[in-house]
């Protein structure tokens, strides 16, 4: 868990902030990271707008921009975790570059490698990656105070002329579904969900 | 940027990166990302002008692994330009592409081969066709301008109607030999 000084956010529970993401959806898209990101997304409730990462480490907000880009009209949403951020700092820039207003990403920060062993990241208590993605040119990021403050900025996301970060700062606890995993459903299910496929 | 008369020119031996644009148009790319090089340099500003593909430049190879994917997800068909010293960064990344079978078209100008002078650049342009092929990806050459829309269309059907990884290397000969700079002592 980070602690640095200048942040005054309470430390939620990302199962719970999953699901008051999820209770808001109709049609958006939602890309779970890997790990315990996309098991509590698996453990809201299956929709065929979702992908779960189970490899690939880092690229939820590369994968989330692909999308955002093929689908204007829709917003995406990204989850992602502080850990696999770390590994892709670089896309922040590349985002901000890009600026799609209809991407929003959620980092779950608790400054750990829960699912390893829960080993502390070497960003943990002191690199603020709210700063970071302020400093890399996405303006519009912020972390969330406490959960109804988190849904507020969800819904702020909604109809941002800009895209959105948001950063919440979580506890140890271990995600709570576990993710069918065949990647080749959950992509087929996904772009049915996304209108651009049709089943068999 | 005339588009039009782009689309007129017949490919010459120097405009090879017109027949590599033309063909991509033809198979309705409409993203494109890359990590500069010099000899993707002419195609960069002929995506860059056409406001019907979205040109995304990157920090790293991976990312645009993954935009590949997320674009494919969401219904467009993207294409990948890289130097060959950035295969090396894709090989884990390589493995979302093979496990949920998505398309992948990446085009890479070789270092490390023809007429090379700088020795950083020879371990991973020599590794390069071994990297791709490790993680399953099927991998063209374009030795020649003239197959240049060939070998692209080959490459293109190949991904985006097989689903399969597809990666050419433009060889570093028909890219040009590199100017030396002159070491100072």
């Amino acid at each position: 868990m980070t602690n640095t000084q200048a942040r005054n956010t309470k430390v939620m529970n990302r199962f719970d902030l999953t699901q008051r993401l999820v209770t808001k959806l109709k049609d958006e898209a939602v890309i779970g990271g890997i790990g315990n990101t996309n098991f509590d997304l698996w453990a809201a409730g299956h929709r065929p707008e979702n992908f779960y990462m189970l490899g690939s480490m880092g690229l939820a907000f590369p994968i989330a921009l692909g999308v955002a880009l093929a689908q204007p009209k829709r917003r995406v949403f990204a989850l992602e975790g502080d850990g696999s951020l770390l590994m892709q700092l670089g896309c922040l820039a590349t985002i901000a570059t890009l600026a799609p207003k209809n991407l929003t990403m959620v980092v779950m920060d608790n400054g750990i490698y829960q699912i390893t062993g829960s080993q502390p990241t070497p960003a943990a208590g002191h690199t603020d990656l709210i700063a970071v993605a302020v400093a890399s040119g996405l303006a519009n990021s912020s972390w969330a105070a406490d959960e109804d403050d988190f849904e507020r900025l969800i819904e702020q996301s909604m109809s941002a002329t800009v895209p959105t970060l948001i950063g919440v700062r979580i506890d140890d606890k271990p995600g709570t579904g576990t993710t069918r995993r065949d990647p080749v459903q959950i992509r087929e299910r996904f772009m049915h969900g996304m209108g651009v496929r049709q089943p068999l | 940027m005339d588009q039009i008369a782009v689309h007129q020119d017949s490919a010459t031996s120097t405009d090879w990166p017109v027949a590599i644009y033309r063909t991509l148009k033809d198979f309705g790319v409409a993203q494109l990302s890359y990590v500069p090089d010099a000899g993707h340099s002419k195609l960069i500003k002929l995506s860059h002008a056409d406001r019907a593909i979205k040109t995304t430049v990157l920090t790293t190879e991976e990312e645009g692994v993954a935009l590949s994917a997320g674009a494919w997800l969401g219904g467009d068909r993207a294409v990948l330009l890289m130097q060959s010293s950035g295969v090396g960064n894709c090989v884990n990344m390589l493995s979302l592409m093979a496990s949920c079978r998505f398309p992948l078209l990446t085009l890479v100008t070789m270092r490390g081969e023809w007429a090379e002078f700088n020795p950083w650049q020879i371990p991973m342009g020599k590794a390069t066709p071994q990297a791709f092929e490790i993680m399953g990806v099927t991998v063209l050459r374009l030795d020649n301008p003239d197959d240049a829309e060939e070998v692209i269309s080959a490459a293109a059907s190949l991904a985006y109607d097989g689903d399969q990884q597809v990666a050419v290397l433009i060889s570093q000969r028909m890219i040009g030999r590199k100017k030396w700079t002159k070491e100072t002592h």
